[in-house]
């Protein structure tokens, strides 16, 4: 490790203001820091610090991702496997997954970290790392099929205009990787709904090529509810990509079609106690969340004239991007509300606000990414009650 | 007691390097100092002289705008130089000390049977007064004020910081003495915060007894948990410390500066307290328990948490009673620190898997700053550690946009900057907290006087 800090410090001055790479000081800087914990010391006020800082703090929402995207490779091979009607094995079946997924993560972050190091050096302000979450992020809550041009098209978008022209890291409104899947949703929408584009059904680089069942239909448990659900009452069975019916426990577990990483239940709540215990994310949002999304569905059930309405809870919990979203989504500090009344109220209501829009709406299945953009848009007013509240307080205080 | 207060909010902070309750011996100070930046909200005129002779307790500058207020050499000698910085700043008023102290006679007097207007002028008179604070703005007390209430917080509990209960041994009733003139300059109550569980008495003042981890200590969470500052009051704080000095005006009739002041940090080899007067060189009270030649240290005068960074050539501010010293760490190059899992290292969150080692280890923590500033990202850190009825987020969010109404409004008349201290400490995002506040209540001042 001293050869390489030696090294850095060698080649440092090239990089400094004046010299003859200073072009690229930005990108120098990020991968200085990103290799040595800076050693400034402080200047003012305290002398010591606690050692997190944010590269920390992103790196544990990464660690808290990673069970969601294992389990979402393998799901990816898996769907691949029902609709061909092939068996390969576990490796094979995530390696399929793997391989599909993999360009999509080096897309978003080839795109979104070059948009950053540009804007980095052009504003001369050091590289940030709040894009390692976003980038992350983008590739699991869109289709399989999504077309990487498409991936490109939107994270420069999303970075661009939802994060960037905001002031960066820590000023944006909306979460950025839900601005990109909107992008994605409202410029794509043939791309982004629908039975063809949940399933791979073609070959990942030469892997897993066979003929598609006969059987076979690609739509996920909320599309056929989206197709089905308006209906007047009726019976209505969620199936699998082979027609075969699925139990709530089904849905649980997630082995069924989707979006990347947004079926799996269990893995996403490894990722949110992981989430919680370190104290990353707020448990005030993530709890309220579930029980705005069930108690919205529960008053669905109460009025019961269609067949969305009809759907348990519990079921609207564990399917689409619910879970994740209320996990790894509507807890983002940057944009939710930051007050700790303001969370219990912000979750309450996209859960809520999620359920609405499933049920209520007549062209789109799921409701979850509108319902936090929606939400996005109502922390700060929602802050700036509570903040009302606490001002109130003291004012009688001093009336007294 | 019938007040008690329990705050749950705070953080104690277990570092390495505690004062043990044992005297030691320093090395002689040669020189002695007056150094105005230690006191906020006074513009320093000075009236001594390059040669003067004083004695302990003689004049050596004043408040430009408020020329009663007077401070004083702490001993007898010869005022050996005034120094200054930038635009004639001054920086320090240096005297050299006598062989032998000798002081200015005050005369001792019976605090029961005199008026508030004689407690304070001879108060003002001896050079005590700047050692009491004001809030709002934290600054030294305008003797044309009646306070509302007068607050004395009788323990420390910051990081390493000494023990009142032991340095007030032998000194009670200087202590009662103190406390009992302060009550007479309040129209209100006395108010003093005791530890549990601590043998101090505050006779005659409202005792409240406080208990939790650390600002619990700190005079503004006492003040906000009794009886807070509203918009239009003044309320007196001092230092437990401070209180002695009073005491010592009025029974012994002479300004005695003299202090036991802790030794403290993970860097010293020698660790207790060190009876001494207040401006005292750094060198004579660290000299001889450090190891010797050893590079790269932070010495700080106060605690780590809101003392000041100072160098072994410097002098004690007068109102601290701590020096404390640990590694600078400006050596240390850490590799993918932030990828780590980082046992060993310190934080109050779960990020590090420290906090499975329990809470009895004791840590040593450098002055690296261990990360980069960044915009304010994540939510409820600040509020962990800040046992008040106020959200510190957005009082400082409004400090930084100087948007007037919204700081009163949220309390910025209550709050100094020491309370932000573990605020500071705790965030992710690496902003100087402390300083934002502090330039946040100088601005405010101005704009209001």
């Amino acid at each position: 490790m001293k050869a390489l800090r030696n090294y850095l410090n060698k080649i440092k001055p090239n990089f400094e203001e004046g010299g003859k790479l200073s072009m690229f000081r930005s990108v120098f800087d990020g991968f200085e820091t990103f290799l040595f914990v800076p050693n400034t010391t402080s200047k003012s006020g305290v002398h010591i610090h606690d050692s997190i800082d944010s590269k920390r703090t992103m790196t544990l929402v990464i660690i808290a991702l990673i069970p969601t995207l294992l389990f979402g490779m393998y799901n990816t091979g898996y769907q691949h496997n029902l609709a061909i009607g092939a068996n390969p094995g576990f490796w094979i079946t995530f390696l399929f997954g793997f391989l599909a997924v993999l360009p999509k993560i080096i897309i978003s972050y080839g795109v979104g970290l070059g948009i950053e190091f540009v804007v980095a050096q052009w504003k001369k302000e050091e590289i940030q790392e709040g894009f390692l979450v976003s980038g992350m992020l983008i590739p699991m809550i869109v289709p399989i099929d999504t077309p990487l041009w498409m991936i490109a098209v939107a994270t420069a978008f999303a970075v661009v205009f939802a994060k960037e022209v905001f002031g960066g890291t820590g000023y944006n409104i909306f979460n950025v990787a839900l601005v990109t899947r909107a992008f994605l949703f409202f410029a794509y929408p043939a791309d982004m709904s629908g039975d063809k584009v949940f399933v791979r059904t073609a070959d990942t680089f030469g892997i897993g090529g066979g003929q598609v069942a006969d059987a076979f239909s690609g739509a996920t448990p909320l599309g056929q509810i989206g197709i089905a659900g308006k209906e007047l009452i009726g019976s209505f069975q969620a199936t699998d990509v082979l027609g075969n019916p699925l139990t709530t426990l089904d849905m649980f577990i997630g082995l069924i079609p989707g979006s990347i990483a947004e079926t799996c239940v269990p893995a996403i709540l490894i990722g949110a106690v992981i989430l919680i215990v370190t104290g990353v994310a707020s448990w005030k949002t993530i709890v309220s969340c579930f029980i705005g999304g069930a108690a919205m569905a529960a008053v669905f059930n109460l009025i019961g004239t269609t067949v969305v309405m009809t759907i348990s809870p519990l079921d609207h919990l564990f399917l689409g991007g619910f879970a994740f979203g209320a996990v790894f989504m509507a807890t983002d500090p940057v944009t939710s509300a930051r007050t700790e009344t303001g969370k219990y109220i912000y979750g309450f209501l996209v859960g809520a606000m999620a359920i609405i829009i499933r049920a209520l709406n007549p062209g789109y299945p799921e409701g979850m990414m509108l319902a936090i953009l929606l939400m996005n848009i109502f922390a700060p007013l929602i802050d700036y009650y509570v903040v009302e509240g606490n001002i109130s307080r003291r004012l009688k205080r001093a009336v007294k | 007691m019938a007040n008690v207060i329990k705050i749950k909010k705070g953080l104690d902070i277990n570092l390495k390097g505690k004062a043990s309750d044992v005297l030691l011996t320093g090395r002689q100070s040669d020189s002695y100092a007056i150094v105005p930046d230690g006191y906020n909200g006074i513009i320093p005129k000075v009236t001594a002289r390059v040669g003067d002779k004083v004695k302990a307790g003689s004049v050596l500058m004043t408040d430009k705008n408020r020329p009663e207020i007077k401070f004083v050499s702490p001993v007898s000698g010869e005022v050996t130089a005034v120094n200054r910085g930038e635009k004639r700043k001054v920086l320090s008023i240096i005297v050299k000390p006598d062989a032998e102290l000798a002081y200015v006679e005050f005369g001792q007097k019976n605090v029961s049977s005199l008026k508030a207007e004689e407690i304070k002028e001879a108060i003002l008179e001896a050079g005590i007064w700047p050692f009491i604070r004001q809030r709002p703005y934290d600054i030294v007390a305008s003797p044309s004020d009646t306070p509302r209430d007068i607050f004395v917080s009788t323990f420390y509990s910051a990081p390493l910081a000494p023990d009142f209960d032991y340095i007030v041994k032998g000194q009670e009733n200087d202590f009662q003495t103190g406390l009992d003139a302060l009550a007479k300059l309040t129209s209100g109550k006395v108010y003093a915060g005791v530890r549990k569980g601590s043998s101090i008495k505050a006779g005659g003042a409202e005792a409240v007894e406080v208990e939790g981890p650390h600002p619990a200590g700190n005079v503004g969470v006492l003040i906000n948990q009794t009886k807070p500052v509203n918009k239009g009051e003044t309320v007196w704080t001092l230092n437990p410390d401070d209180v002695l000095l009073i005491g010592r005006l009025f029974n012994k009739g002479i300004a005695d500066f003299s202090r036991l002041v802790a030794v403290t940090g993970s860097e010293t080899t020698e660790r207790g307290y060190i009876k001494t007067i207040a401006g005292c060189t750094i060198k004579s009270l660290i000299d001889g328990k450090i190891l010797e030649g050893k590079e790269h240290l932070r010495i700080i005068s106060g605690n780590v948490l809101s003392g000041r960074k100072v160098s072994k050539e410097d002098y004690l501010y007068a109102c601290d009673n701590q020096v404390t010293v640990i590694p600078e760490g400006n050596e240390v190059n850490e590799f993918l620190g932030w990828a780590m899992p980082g046992l060993g290292k310190y934080s109050m969150s779960h990020t590090y898997l420290t906090w499975l080692t329990g809470k009895k280890k004791e840590y040593v923590i450098d002055a690296r700053i261990r990360g980069s500033k960044r915009a304010m990202i994540m939510s409820n850190e600040y509020d962990k550690v800040f046992p008040m009825d106020i959200l510190p987020e957005y009082l400082l969010k409004a400090i930084i946009a100087f948007d007037v109404d919204k700081m009163e409004n949220l309390g910025i008349y209550e709050v100094a900057p020491e309370d932000f201290a573990l605020c500071e400490f705790v965030d992710t995002s690496k902003i100087e907290i402390q300083k934002i506040v502090r330039n946040g209540l100088n601005l405010l001042y101005k704009e209001m006087n």
